[in-house]
């Protein structure tokens, strides 16, 4: 009798209602909506009603010549943003860890806080500092070229087809870099003495301790960086918006998916906001920062080796 | 600023109530998005309309520019909007008319003062109904620094020629940068470049309707000639021009630095205030000598009545107020470069504010000529030109090429240009 009474499981009830206040938040805020957007970009209106057309807000954004350009524009531009994030940043951010975690340097606490302080900081005020720092009238970069002689390298950077999405990707960097550093920072910390002590036996010092000892054990959390920076640069759109407008000037070159699609959803001057479009835009954006997430999920995070120690 | 507007928010829900127990007294609220001008209504117009209007009480509550169309959108949605409401000129305005959010109001004594040039940016494409009884337009010339001009010995151009002959004298001497524009913003380069110089090549009203008839062509030379001639500008704008923004060029002309500026009249207020040298305007250069003159006269601002409100007698008191000669002559010496669209002639204290207006006398007055019907569809005509004009003042985009594609854009989605 008893021993029947202990096979059968009781209900546990305690953990839906302590999973529920946060399930309840998260479906209200992020999961209904995700899906109603989704659900919208499979609608058009038609006077003044909505009405279900299937793909065909999907037709126009990749068939038609003029929405398709705008697309694979902002998409070019958006990885672009990413490559330079990929390629400054976090390289950037390592070398700063590296060196954050070099025991021999002094002033640790002020150097990490000193760089992380940007990372705080609004768009705003980073958007329309470096627009004022970069001003062709104002700003400080042409004087201080011209203080070292270089004065014929100053272009109007932010003005430029050629240069105005680096700068920008550039000053995004500045911003950013304290993250991949705090986080690398921190993986660095976790290695054990043990290990750097036994290293320092086998004779590995110096950079090669770093590429062969630290590197390996830090690549997860590398991994954790990119990523972030994978999903953050496709969701980006504050910095552009701030420093070049919604039309993402000159000539589109600057023109993100998040610029892209607040330009369709909301309207912008004499355009009016068209939901449809702009939810057919922003499930194509899901659908990308889904498809990068997983195939570093399942492609290269199953792979990475682990270390237990 | 932002906790009296809050205030003025709040105590306006409270005015109404307490209006509405006094029974006698009416309040209306007018919705609008003109915050910068909310002491002058406070100050002057309402109280004008007050002691003429005993019985109605008049509150005026701004939203912030850039919300204000969505805000509008759901206050006349949830049915809690205001009696009256500024209209922007053109399809959002005609949009909510055909949401049934705005009344006709064409009937009005007070409309038979607007020509039909002024009632078209509120009127549906046939003309045959008005929504909004229009308030004041924007007029597109060149502000110049006077004193800069007279050291240089160069006189106020009235042809091209003499135009950029005073451009290039200006270049010439260096102290001065000849014209005060950026392109970073590109709304200047369409609004203050294209469609201020364009009027003149595709000769104003004729050009306009042509286009929208479908029997001219943004490739025509009409159209593309002012861009070739705005491609000229490029040497004459300062140093860095491309990441110029529009507050760099107020400022440039303002601080003095610069001695041309292809402004709109909204500036003149702003210029008042803040340069400390004289100042004066011309309108744009024709080709040659005699040609007849055009000019960009923007209907910009109206109001209308929301048919839900519960005193339509007295809204459509004050509607037919906003079409008198008293409120024409209050609205535009108290806010000198917004000029009345009303036939009743206004005397303008503002010096810069007369000249602009003496234009209508001697051009012919025409609107934006991608405002109307053109901007309806994807590719948008007005947001494309921006984007067209920035280019060609840049280099990158040669004037053929850009008319080719604008046009191309447009008849993509317009049936009378395909």
């Amino acid at each position: 009798m008893s021993a029947g009474r202990r096979g059968k499981k009781p209900v546990r009830w305690h953990i839906a209602v302590f999973l529920a206040p946060a399930v309840l938040v998260y479906t209200a805020v992020m999961i209904l909506p995700l899906f109603s957007t989704l659900q919208l970009s499979l609608y058009t209106a038609v006077d003044n009603v909505q009405t279900f057309v299937g793909l065909a807000n999907f037709e126009t954004l990749f068939g038609d010549p003029r929405w398709s350009e705008s697309f694979w524009n902002a998409l070019g531009n958006n990885f672009w943003f990413f490559f330079i994030h990929m390629l400054v940043q976090n390289p950037i951010g390592v070398l700063l860890a590296a060196l954050l975690s070099s025991p021999s340097l002094r002033l640790k606490a002020f150097y990490r806080t000193a760089i992380f302080i940007p990372t705080i900081l609004s768009f705003v005020i980073v958007g329309f500092a470096w627009k004022l720092i970069l001003s062709p009238i104002w700003g400080v970069a042409p004087g201080i070229l011209d203080a070292v002689g270089l004065k014929s390298l100053y272009q109007p950077w932010l003005g430029k087809e050629a240069y105005a999405l680096t700068t920008l990707s550039l000053v995004s960097v500045w911003q950013f870099v304290g993250i991949p550093m705090m986080l690398i920072y921190a993986a660095l910390l976790t290695i054990p003495d043990e290990i750097i002590e036994a290293a320092e036996c086998d004779g590995i010092t110096g950079m090669s301790q770093f590429w062969k000892i630290k590197l390996p054990l830090i690549l997860p959390s590398i991994g954790i960086v990119s990523i972030l920076t994978f999903v953050g640069n496709f969701n980006a759109f504050d910095l552009i918006y701030t420093s070049q407008g919604a039309l993402a000037g000159p000539d589109y070159s600057t023109d993100i998916l998040g610029t892209f699609l607040y330009r369709t959803f909301f309207g912008f001057q004499l355009q009016l906001g068209d939901p449809n479009m702009g939810a057919a835009i922003a499930s194509a954006m899901f659908l990308i920062i889904l498809a990068g997430v997983s195939i570093y999920l399942f492609g290269i995070q199953t792979r990475l080796r682990r270390y237990q120690f | 600023m932002k906790n009296t507007l809050k205030g003025l928010l709040l105590a306006s829900t409270f005015v109404g109530a307490a209006g509405m127990a006094a029974a006698q007294d009416v309040t209306l609220t007018i919705e609008s998005w003109r915050n910068d001008d909310l002491t002058i209504w406070q100050d002057s117009i309402i109280p004008a309309f007050e002691a003429t209007h005993p019985g109605i009480k008049v509150t005026f509550a701004p939203t912030a520019p850039a919300e204000y169309n969505a805000a509008l959108n759901s206050k006349l949605e949830a049915g809690s909007a205001g009696d009256l409401i500024t209209c922007r000129p053109f399809d959002a305005s005609l949009s909510l008319y055909e949401k049934g959010h705005l009344a006709p109001v064409q009937d009005l004594e007070g409309m038979a003062n607007f020509g039909s040039v002024a009632k078209a940016g509120w009127s549906t494409d046939d003309g045959s109904v008005t929504y909004c009884v229009p308030m004041a337009s924007v007029i597109h010339g060149f502000i110049y620094n006077a004193d800069a001009l007279a050291e240089l010995g160069i006189e106020v151009p009235e042809t091209e020629d003499a135009f950029f002959a005073a451009l290039d004298k200006i270049k010439e001497d260096g102290s001065y940068i000849p014209m005060a524009m950026g392109t970073n913003d590109q709304w200047e380069a369409a609004t203050m470049g294209y469609n201020n110089i364009g009027p003149n090549y595709w000769k104003g009203e004729d050009g306009r309707l042509g286009l929208i008839a479908g029997t001219q062509k943004l490739t025509d030379d009409a159209w593309v000639a002012p861009y070739r001639t705005l491609a000229r500008w490029k040497d004459y704008l300062g140093d860095g021009f491309e990441a110029q923004t529009y507050p760099d060029s107020q400022n440039l002309f303002t601080l003095g630095r610069a001695a041309i500026y292809p402004a709109g009249s909204w500036e003149i207020a702003g210029f008042n205030a803040q340069a400390d040298f004289k100042m004066g305007a011309f309108y744009p250069p024709v080709k040659s000598a005699g040609d007849d003159c055009y000019i960009s006269d923007h209907t910009d601002i109206a109001i209308g009545m929301n048919p839900k409100t519960p005193n339509p007698d007295a809204a459509m008191a004050f509607l037919n107020w906003v079409g008198s000669a008293e409120f024409a002559s209050l609205y535009a010496n108290a806010l000198p470069g917004f000029f009345s669209l009303s036939n009743h002639s206004v005397t303008m204290e503002d010096p810069l504010a007369q000249e602009f207006v003496s234009w209508r006398e001697a051009c012919n007055s025409t609107i934006r000529s991608t405002y109307q019907i053109l901007s309806r569809g994807t590719p948008n005509l007005e947001n494309e030109t921006w984007n067209a004009s920035a280019n060609v003042i840049r280099g990158s985009e040669t004037p053929e090429a850009a008319g080719q594609r604008l046009q191309e854009g447009l008849a993509s989605w317009y049936a009378p240009q395909q």
